[in-house]
């Protein structure tokens, strides 16, 4: 199967190898569309094939693994004769292509009906419920997803910033995201300097290593009863953020010191040899040298903090993205938990890309 | 030359190792890196070191630079005049150019932490890039340019800084062979110019002779003074110097010792 499908590969490049730069462009425009409808062709039989012998529903999972190793197969040929100039759209399209064929074959099994709608609801009925609570302002719970940003100017007519204020305050995205941040903020920075001072100090090091490790290991979320536990309001913003801080905290403090304690010994010999004392060192030999890992540590903590906030919000909380996912399944209605999922995911997308400017931003020296 | 206005600190050595020993802790007990080194560097010599690998080179240029300490023994670099100078600049054997500086910040670093103003250290390092013929890469980060290229942004941030003495490790170990002889010219002139005092360690003998005005060998593991050769070779010297009779004598020589100290080494390690 290999060797003939190669061979038409080939056979369909050579003449844009040999050609002049003007027949080259036409050649390589016609190969690509070319394999293009080769890919649909194979996947049209394979399926159609099944379809007909009525094999499709009972083992469409293996319908849907062909599939999957058919578009692979004919993917990796079309990859080798893309020329570098469209090597980019080439690859965009393979990385966002497949999500959306991904989300297609998701709508139509659950409409032929060979998934249950309640567990999976259609992308299109989960798009729609994103869209319903979004404009939605929930009456009861006085909240909203976004916190009705539409009606800002004339709230800012009637109550001036205050009325701004109170808008963003019904809103589920701006609490989550106000928790996370406030957390990420309060126990990166302690985190991160406890982490220099063990990587530097071999004493302290010895003695806070076992006892932050084993810390580090203890589930986050478990440490949130005892946190509620130490404010005077259980059920307010405290203890939310404090368990969001305390899991970056511990997380930071353990990456930095492993990253400090990496550092090329010659470079802080470099750094003490040229001049560079106390603060000094750390500022330009020290923290710079760290820089990698601390950032490869946040990334990680943004991921930590994001479990632990959607937890505590399942838990424990009025507002709040967590929240609102686990109302709808209190109600019942698994549209709107996917969009509440989804809502997640675009939170955790925006943070990354957040940290990545940050990174280009503080760290201009790295590749790529 | 200017023996003149300085005469009692010229006679004094500018560097003074008296039966330096360095012990290194090991998990198999301690371990002797160098053995009863001695060796005295006159203001404005050129030292160069040469001995085989592991024998403990760079220990000595640390322990001489401060960056390490020494079991037992004295080494001492004498302040010059100007106390705003630095004592010692080493190259590093593994470059240790910053990755996180531009080329011209790392050139300007040693300024920059003495405290001299942006302007006038982005001028000196400026200078010094277009000597070494790196003025294009003053913007560019280390991950950006060749081996080659680091290491003589390596040498030149030592230069910039212009200390009292200069402590070179195998600055040039990692370049090919035309690159190396183009800068070996270079660091013959540049000494022509600063007559600065230095200790260089190498690897080449041939580099040895060319640059320096004494070679010191040093034994196999654990590191002792081998031998002393007096390089009388007039200056100034050129890459040309290598191709003379006097060279060649020098270099018949000294290699009669040391060619049987790295077999004795090579016998040891098997
Ligand atoms: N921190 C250390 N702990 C223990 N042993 C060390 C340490 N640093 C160096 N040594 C040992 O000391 C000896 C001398 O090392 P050194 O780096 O000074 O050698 P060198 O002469 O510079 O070698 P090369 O020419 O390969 O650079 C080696 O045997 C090395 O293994
Ligand atoms: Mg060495």
């Amino acid at each position: 199967m290999t060797a003939p499908v190669e061979a038409k590969a080939a056979a369909a490049h050579a003449p844009a190898v040999d050609d002049v730069p003007p027949g080259r462009t036409r050649a390589e425009g016609l190969v690509l569309p070319a394999m293009l409808g080769v890919l649909a062709g194979i996947c049209l039989v394979w399926n159609g094939i099944l379809y007909l012998t009525a094999l499709w529903a009972p083992f469409w999972w293996l319908a849907l693994f062909g599939d999957f190793v058919l578009i692979v197969l004919v993917a990796e040929r079309i990859g080798r004769v893309v020329p570098p100039k469209r090597r980019k759209l080439y690859e965009r399209t393979l990385a966002f292509g497949f999500p959306v064929l991904a989300l297609i074959a998701w709508q139509l099994i659950v409409d032929a009906g060979i998934l249950n709608p309640l567990w999976f609801p259609q992308p299109t009925r989960i798009a729609r419920a994103l869209w319903d609570v979004t404009v939605h302002f929930d009456r009861f719970s006085e909240t909203s997803l976004l916190g009705r940003p539409w009606l800002i100017p004339s709230k800012f007519e009637s109550d001036g910033w205050a009325g701004v204020w109170s808008l963003f305050a019904e809103s589920h995205v701006w609490a989550t995201l106000g928790r996370v941040a406030a957390g990420f903020v309060i126990g990166a920075i302690p985190g991160i300097l406890l982490g220099v001072i063990m990587g530097i100090n071999q004493t302290v090091r010895l003695m806070l290593d076992t006892t932050l490790s084993a810390i580090y290991v203890l589930p986050k979320i478990a440490i949130f009863p005892i946190v509620m536990l130490m404010f005077a309001d259980p059920f307010g913003e405290g203890p939310k953020i404090a368990v969001v801080a305390l899991s970056v905290f511990f997380l930071m403090a353990i990456n930095t010191m492993a990253g400090v304690r990496d550092i090329d010994p010659v470079f802080i010999m470099a750094g003490r040899n040229y001049g560079a004392r106390g603060l000094s060192l750390y500022r330009h030999v020290i923290i710079p040298a760290a820089l990698p890992v601390i950032f490869a540590g946040l990334r990680l903590a943004l991921g930590t903090a994001l479990i632990v906030i959607i937890s505590v919000e399942f838990l424990r909380a009025k507002q709040g993205v967590g929240y609102m996912t686990f109302y709808y399944w209190e109600v019942l209605n698994p549209e709107k938990m996917y969009a509440g999922l989804v809502v997640v995911m675009i939170l955790g997308v925006v943070l990354t890309y957040g940290l990545q400017w940050l990174q280009r931003k503080l760290m201009p020296w790295a590749r790529g | 030359m200017t023996e003149t206005n300085a005469r009692a600190p010229a006679t004094a050595p500018r560097i003074v190792t008296r039966n330096v020993t360095k012990l290194y802790d090991t998990v198999a007990g301690p371990m002797v890196a160098v053995d009863d080194f001695s060796l005295d560097v006159a203001d404005g010599e050129f030292v160069c070191i040469v001995g085989p690998s592991g024998c403990g080179k760079s220990t000595y240029l640390r322990m001489l630079a401060g960056l390490d300490t020494h079991s037992s023994g004295t080494i001492h670099i004498r302040p010059g005049s100007d106390p705003k100078k630095p004592l010692n600049s080493v190259v590093f054997q593994e470059y240790a150019v910053f990755p996180w500086k531009t080329v011209i910040e790392n050139v300007a670093f040693g300024l920059q932490m003495r405290g001299v103003g942006k302007a006038e250290r982005l001028e000196v390092a400026q200078y010094w890039l277009e000597r070494v013929g790196l003025r294009k890469f003053a913007g560019y980060y280390p991950h950006q340019i060749s081996g080659g290229m680091k290491q003589r942004v390596s040498i030149i941030r030592a230069l910039a800084n212009d200390p009292e003495v200069l402590l070179m490790d195998e600055p040039l170990g990692a370049l090919d062979a035309q690159t190396r002889i183009v800068l070996q010219d270079e660091l013959l002139r540049i000494w022509e110019e600063t007559r600065k005092t230095v200790v260089y360690i190498t690897h080449s003998l041939d580099e040895a002779i060319l640059l320096g005005d004494r070679v010191i060998l040093m034994t196999a593991h654990p590191g002792r003074l081998l031998a002393t050769f007096h390089i009388g070779i007039e200056r100034p010297r050129t890459v040309e110097t290598l191709n003379t009779a006097a060279f060649a004598e020098l270099r018949g020589a000294i290699w009669d010792q040391l060619g049987r100290e790295v077999t004795r080494a090579m016998e040891m390690q098997s």
